[in-house]
């Protein structure tokens, strides 16, 4: 359905099978002609150690794909390797650690909301469009109320989503509701956007009887089975391998549908970030990597967190296909992310979406991001780069939005919140029963005896504990 | 008839790991055959993929017969995309096998190798142990099991010898279940796939091909969290797991000719553990022996002897004794010294009944 608009992309503009294993890249599947074409000169990025006089640097703009464009010796005489056939050159190069330019940057609307021309996208309705922006105006409003509530400590921790609603909100739309999605941390956009309450992000936020997780997590471990959300843990990039098991089971059962996992830039540091791709690459699992490279890991910027030219270009090596896109374009993240949807049911295969956005906000309550980042980066992000703004301008244009439905919304969802959290504060904490079941189907002996000493210990230095728990 | 132990096809004090195929013997009874442990647990590996179609065994190069020969024919009869080979990645293999279980699968996982099982410990200890607790019941892995060979063989060195149980116990959420027979390991392994709860299921490698047992063929299941007293006795208490209880016995057999009856418990699940059945058995003999190959600072019998001081010790006539592997690497040529032998056993077996 959405192939037509891939034709101008030149990371899409491939053939529709499967690559070679071995070949790793799409695009490498028909370059045979390359193959035969008269010696190309290295360029830039070789290393110049070994530089011969008569392979002089010529061309700075190599495109990204000639990366791997070696001249072979002699096309008839190759290595019959495990894996495929490999050819021969006798020039010893190595390949550059990246090519000269960085992939580009997928958009579709400029920063002022205006669509960029020749721009393919997938088409938006205007139920949809003002969905979108409606539902990043909430989660906005979450943030903004959340972290209030958190700083008169009426909640433990929170961490916001600012600068990166276009990625919640426009991944999560772009899925259908049995997609699985395994999500990080900083996606509670895709289980707004899915339909999980207001209330019920409230109640997990603060650990009363209603969370779902029964007061077990800190605030913002989302999760619902009803919303197919997998309960966020915090460890990083832990979901990534898991989900390619899920994709596995969702591929075996002849299910259309595909698992979606989230992680950040640094979460691709971590070795599961690597297990995920690698599998899901060998498994053939209908799996979307969806990374939010937004600048910064807490404190660490990407510079002091990887030399590769961010991540889509990891994809490649794991035989993966990718695209960049620009985080802060609901449209972009919107098209690229139905389309790789597509990409994977269809073709049952992985795909690797970098998303650039920026984190506007600091990682968390327990962390003030001015101590190692310029303020001006921040408000160039938060003013010039305002994914919420730039996709208001669009649907404003588009004659679906005006100052008054803002108004109204902002102010009606704030009056939801308000309420939201009055009922949360006042609803008991869960009882002293839960802190003992779930950790296996049914309770142990040991855990029997343990439950039952701790009752005797309440009951004997009441004021030990904390009075709001029922026992 | 088979002992409690199954028979061993070679001489027990000697750690040789034999690389002859499995000793197959007609069996003498309608529906049991004689099979070594390799083959209990490739039968049981059948029944589970046979009678679940939601079953899948995968791991390193489990596809053609794994590198102990535990799933062979799996592939060949149930398909590729059932039994699998995963990339070498340990927390691959259990993140997958997570993702997989989640889905209300069945996921056999195997770690060709326990003394590898370390990279995946994110996995088990932080992902699925928690699964199911975090989410308030909302989602669970249950169907999860991890396979590993763990255990001396007589030349494994540092990393084919290790038995790293302990670390697993000191986690809750998953269970720990370690088969000393090929008819356990069978009817153990059935239970451990199909129970709700994620499980690290240690196979001794050591008896793979060494200890034969007549094995029901049928469907069977043994219980979990049981101990069972392999051996009664009046004097002192032994409780060990896996292969060590084979060297306990002989220990016990030898402590008989001195005239010390020994009882010999095997634990078989050392999370959540049967506490009841070693208690009543100390409270009968008065003397706890525990012995385990792992290095016994921290070893899980540290946590028997605590747990069994706790209830027992006014009946206790002797300080708990544990023989058990040393605090060093698991070294090769000092095998022999580092592990706990009979005689080991057998001197504490004294000293204790004579305290």
């Amino acid at each position: 359905m959405a192939w037509w608009f891939l034709q101008r992309s030149r990371i899409f503009f491939s053939t529709h099978q499967h690559s070679k294993p071995f070949l790793l890249l799409p695009f490498l599947n028909h370059t045979s002609s390359s193959f035969s074409r008269p010696r190309t000169l290295p360029h830039k990025n070789s290393p110049t150690l070994f530089c011969f006089s008569r392979h002089e640097s010529t061309k700075a703009d190599a495109q990204f794909e000639l990366e791997n464009d070696f001249t072979e010796d002699d096309t008839n005489q190759e290595i019959d390797f495990p894996g495929g056939k490999v050819g021969f050159t006798s020039e010893m190069r190595f390949i550059s650690k990246s090519a000269t330019k960085r992939v580009p940057c997928y958009r579709v609307l400029d920063d002022n909301g205006e669509l960029v021309k020749y721009s393919n996208y997938v088409q938006v309705s205007k139920e949809m469009g003002v969905k979108m922006y409606s539902d990043m105006v909430i989660l906005q409003t979450m943030d903004n109320m959340f972290h209030e509530v958190q700083r008169q400590g009426r909640i433990s921790f929170y961490l916001t989503q600012m600068g990166e609603e276009a990625v919640n909100i426009a991944s999560a739309a772009a899925l259908a509701p049995d997609d699985i999605v395994l999500p990080q941390y900083r996606e509670p956009g895709v289980l707004l956007w899915r339909g999980f309450t207001l209330q019920q992000f409230v109640h997990q936020c603060f650990g009363n009887t209603h969370d779902l997780g029964k007061g077990r997590q800190m605030p913002i471990h989302y999760g619902s089975n009803q919303h197919n959300y997998f309960t966020i843990s915090s460890p990083i990039a832990t979901q990534l391998p898991q989900a390619v098991g899920a994709a596995y089971s969702l591929k075996m059962d002849g299910k259309s549908a595909c698992a979606v996992t989230y992680c950040g830039d640094g979460g691709t540091s971590e070795g599961d970030f690597h297990a995920g791709m690698n599998f899901a690459a060998v498994m053939d699992a209908p799996v979307i990597f969806i990374c939010r490279n937004n600048g910064w890991a807490i404190s660490t910027p990407v510079e002091e967190q990887f030399r590769s030219d961010g991540i889509v270009v990891k994809g490649k090596a794991y035989g993966i296909w990718g695209i960049r896109v620009d985080g802060n374009d609901v449209l972009a993240v919107y098209s690229a992310v139905h389309t790789a949807r597509e990409i994977a049911i269809r073709e049952k295969r992985p795909v690797l979406i970098e998303a650039l956005t920026y984190r506007v906000g600091h990682h968390s309550t327990s962390d003030d991001s001015t101590k190692y980042r310029a303020i001006d980066e921040i408000e160039y992000w938060k003013t010039r780069r305002n994914p919420v703004n730039r996709f208001k301008r669009w649907v404003e244009k588009n004659g679906w939005w005006s100052d008054k439905e803002e108004l109204e919304l902002r102010s009606s969802i704030r009056k939801q919140l308000i309420h939201a959290i009055e009922v949360a504060e006042k609803a008991q904490k869960p009882p002293l029963e839960d802190m003992f079941s779930d950790v296996y189907d049914q309770l142990p002996s040991n855990l029997e005896e343990q439950e039952r000493l701790l009752r005797k210990s309440i009951k004997k230095h009441p004021k030990d504990y904390p009075s709001d728990v029922p026992l | 008839m088979s002992t409690k132990f199954g028979r061993l096809v070679s001489f027990v004090g000697k750690r040789r790991f034999s690389t002859s195929s499995s000793v197959q013997k007609g069996g003498s009874e309608q529906g049991v055959k004689s099979l070594n442990l390799c083959s209990a647990i490739n039968q049981a590996l059948h029944i589970a993929l046979d009678s679940d179609p939601r079953s899948y065994v995968f791991g390193e190069d489990v596809s053609f017969g794994g590198v102990f020969r535990c799933t062979t024919g799996l592939a060949d009869q149930f398909g590729k995309k059932r039994v699998f080979n995963t990339p070498l990645c340990e927390q691959g293999i259990v993140g997958f096998g997570i993702g997989l279980a989640a889905m209300g699968n069945r996921a056999i996982a195997e770690i060709q190798f326990a003394d590898y099982i370390f990279p995946a410990f994110d996995q088990i200890v932080n992902e699925a142990a928690k699964f199911r607790y975090r989410s308030g019941n909302q989602f669970n892995c249950g169907g999860l099991t991890i396979r590993t060979p763990y255990g001396a063989v007589g030349h494994g060195g540092h990393y084919h010898s290790q038995s790293p149980e302990a670390f697993f116990c000191h986690v809750p959420g998953i269970k720990v279940v370690i088969p000393r027979s090929p008819r356990q390991a069978k009817g153990l392994l059935l239970s451990c796939i199909r129970d709700p709860n994620p499980i690290v299921f240690f196979e001794p490698k050591w008896l793979y091909r060494l200890a034969v047992e007549e094995v029901p063929e049928d469907d069977y299941m043994l219980p979990l969290s049981e101990a069972e007293v392999i051996r009664q006795g009046s004097d002192i208490t032994l409780v060990g797991w896996g292969a060590q209880l084979s060297i306990m016995e002989q220990a016990c057999l030898d402590a008989e000719k001195e005239g010390i009856s020994c009882e010999l418990i095997d634990l078989k699940t050392l999370i959540p553990w049967d506490k009841e059945t070693v208690e009543a058995s100390v409270n009968k003999t008065g003397r706890l022996l525990v012995s385990h190959e792992a290095p016994i600072t921290g070893g899980f019998g540290a946590e028997v002897s605590a747990s069994i001081v706790e209830r027992c010790f006014s009946r206790l006539e002797a300080p708990v004794a544990r023989i058990c592997g040393l605090d060093t690497p698991f070294p090769l040529v000092f095998e022999p010294f580092y592990v706990p032998t009979k005689n080991k056993i057998l001197d504490a077996i004294k000293s204790t009944v004579k305290y």
